[in-house]
């Protein structure tokens, strides 16, 4: 499969109160892509993304997605927003949370039918939660929720996921079982998530990006200390995983 | 008081009562769950403007009312989402203006307000037929619209931005939702008034939620307790010539309090057992 272009940011900036959050961003995501963006908190993770679906306008340059503009192109999107920000004794069921996923096909005034139905339970089957469908959402752990949230976005098959912040409500040993799910999801989809945990994201994804303000893209996860010092703006630890052999600590 | 039910003042409070707990169990839902609650104070206040406006016009105030509660909760929508002012600053704003506005047109308005009173503090044995039939208009409105549009008021208090990214007109609707509040207010007035209206709108929904985390099944259990809460609190105001409006809302606060209590104490000796068995 040749890898297609599903996102283009041209000479992104976003201000907010005149205040620079995003300065001349140029990135393209494509199809067969697995992108993890890392950056301190603050340095515009989120802006970026919503930047992308649409959500907010940036003051220069040019997003494209799949070829039109963010909102016509949303619609091929699965996005999967920070969990904190959601009221967790809410009453709403699991599968009613998946099916929000197909609102797009059914609009405001029908109701859900056969294929959506079916959809939302092959969704949470390939999640592993469809035993979990009449659950209420707020009292699942933070994995299974993360989980849950996944499903809605695939009941769309979406050809790219976005996630914000996907491990921060995840405990530590969830998180392999959480990458485990994006390594298969990966196949079918590009995938961007965006992370200040660098470790995490590190060991799974194939290409990382830092975010300051400003976006670094390296191509590839071999990332210097003085890059990630650039982004961090202060020196920071460096851990290697996977095939180093050893362990690299900077001084601070 | 059975006795009482032969009279048509009583049937027809009754009647109030049942049309009140409608509106208020449906929207008072989503009020509790989108936490809009502050907004519908000030949505209720700011009904008195119309109420001022209907007496300045000569029209009945509950007439009023509903047209100036609309349109200042749609006027206090577009402020709150299209200028960078805070929303409970205009809040704060909204409340006070549309109460103002109402002195101001009573003020203007030709000879005494009588009844004035009863808009604040609502007098449910007074209801005038014609304001029982504009209630059971208001409420087919509400039932129809939240039936209809159930999915995207679900999805917009749920969760703005991933409705907003799938297509869910949720500006709209969030204007639509601040109208059904002030379309409740307007049923709600003439049962417990502007002052009291809040409780009606809150603690049916909260002491619903104690119960169900389906939306639809919380919608029925609402509407239930508000039948109870205005039956039950329409008879003590009865027998012991008390304000009806002030005795439906203490009711309403007493019962859900003990419901917390007792679901507090449930909780412990669940727990208290689940240690014991462990042990």
């Amino acid at each position: 499969m040749t890898a297609k272009e599903l996102v283009k940011l041209k000479n992104v900036w976003v201000h907010h109160d005149n205040i620079p959050v995003l300065e001349a961003i140029n990135l393209s995501i494509e199809s067969n892509d697995f992108l993890g963006i890392i950056g301190p908190n603050g340095g515009g993770k989120t802006t970026l993304l919503k930047v992308i679906l649409g959500l907010i306008k940036p003051s220069r340059g040019t997003v494209t997605v799949l070829g039109t503009s963010p909102e016509r192109g949303r619609k091929h999107i699965g996005y999967i927003s920070q969990l904190n920000l959601f009221d967790r004794d809410f009453p709403i069921r699991v599968f009613e949370v998946v099916l929000m996923g197909r609102y797009n096909r059914a609009g405001l005034i029908r109701g859900y039918n056969e294929a959506d139905k079916n959809a939302a339970v092959a969704a949470l089957k390939t999640v592993d939660m469809l035993d979990y469908k009449d659950r209420q959402v707020g009292k699942l752990s933070g994995g299974e929720q993360q989980r849950v949230f996944i499903a809605r976005a695939l009941t769309t098959n979406p050809k790219l996921l976005l996630l914000d912040e996907p491990t921060a409500s995840i405990d530590p040993g969830m998180q392999a079982e959480f990458y485990e799910l994006l390594e298969k999801l990966k196949e079918n989809m590009a995938i961007v998530l965006v992370s200040h945990d660098i470790s995490a994201v590190s060991i799974y994804v194939n290409e990382i990006a830092c975010l300051n303000h400003r976006l670094f893209y390296h191509g590839s996860k071999e990332v210097s200390a003085e890059e990630l010092e650039k982004t961090y703006q202060c020196p920071i630890q460096l851990i290697a995983h996977g095939t180093v052999p050893h362990r690299v600590l900077r001084e601070h | 008081m059975f006795e009482a039910l032969q009279y048509q003042f009583m049937q027809n409070a009754l009647a109030a009562g049942l049309l009140a707990a409608v509106a208020c169990g449906i929207v008072g839902v989503y009020v509790v769950v989108k936490k809009v609650v502050f907004i519908s104070g000030g949505i209720a206040h700011a009904s008195f403007g119309g109420i001022g406006l209907g007496y300045l016009l000569g029209i009945n105030p509950v007439l009023g009312a509903m047209v100036f509660t609309v349109a200042a909760s749609l006027g206090f929508g577009l402020v709150t989402r299209r200028t960078k002012l805070p929303e409970d600053t205009a809040v704060g704003i909204l409340w006070a203006m549309g109460m103002a506005l109402g002195i101001i047109f009573i003020g203007l308005a030709p000879g005494y307000a009588p009844d004035l009173f009863s808009y604040l503090f609502g007098n449910i044995l007074t209801v005038p037929f014609f304001d029982l039939m504009l209630m059971l208009i208001l409420d087919v409105v509400i039932v129809a619209l939240v039936v209809t549009l159930y999915k995207g008021f679900l999805y917009l208090a749920f969760d703005e931005e991933f409705s907003t990214v799938s297509g869910v007109p949720a500006e709209s609707l969030y204007l639509l939702l601040l109208c059904l509040v002030a379309l409740t207010v307007v049923v709600l007035i003439r049962v417990v008034g502007i002052i009291l209206v809040i409780a009606l709108l809150t603690i049916p929904a909260a002491l619903a939620r104690q119960f169900t985390y389906s939306l639809k099944k919380m919608m029925l259990l609402a509407i239930l307790a508000g039948i109870i809460f205005t039956f039950s609190g329409l008879w003590i105001s009865y027998a012991l010539n008390l304000a009806s409006g002030a005795t439906i809302i203490l009711v309403s606060g007493t019962i859900l309090f003990i419901s917390l209590g007792i679901n507090r104490l449930r909780r412990r000796t669940q727990e208290r057992e689940r240690t014991a068995s462990a042990a």
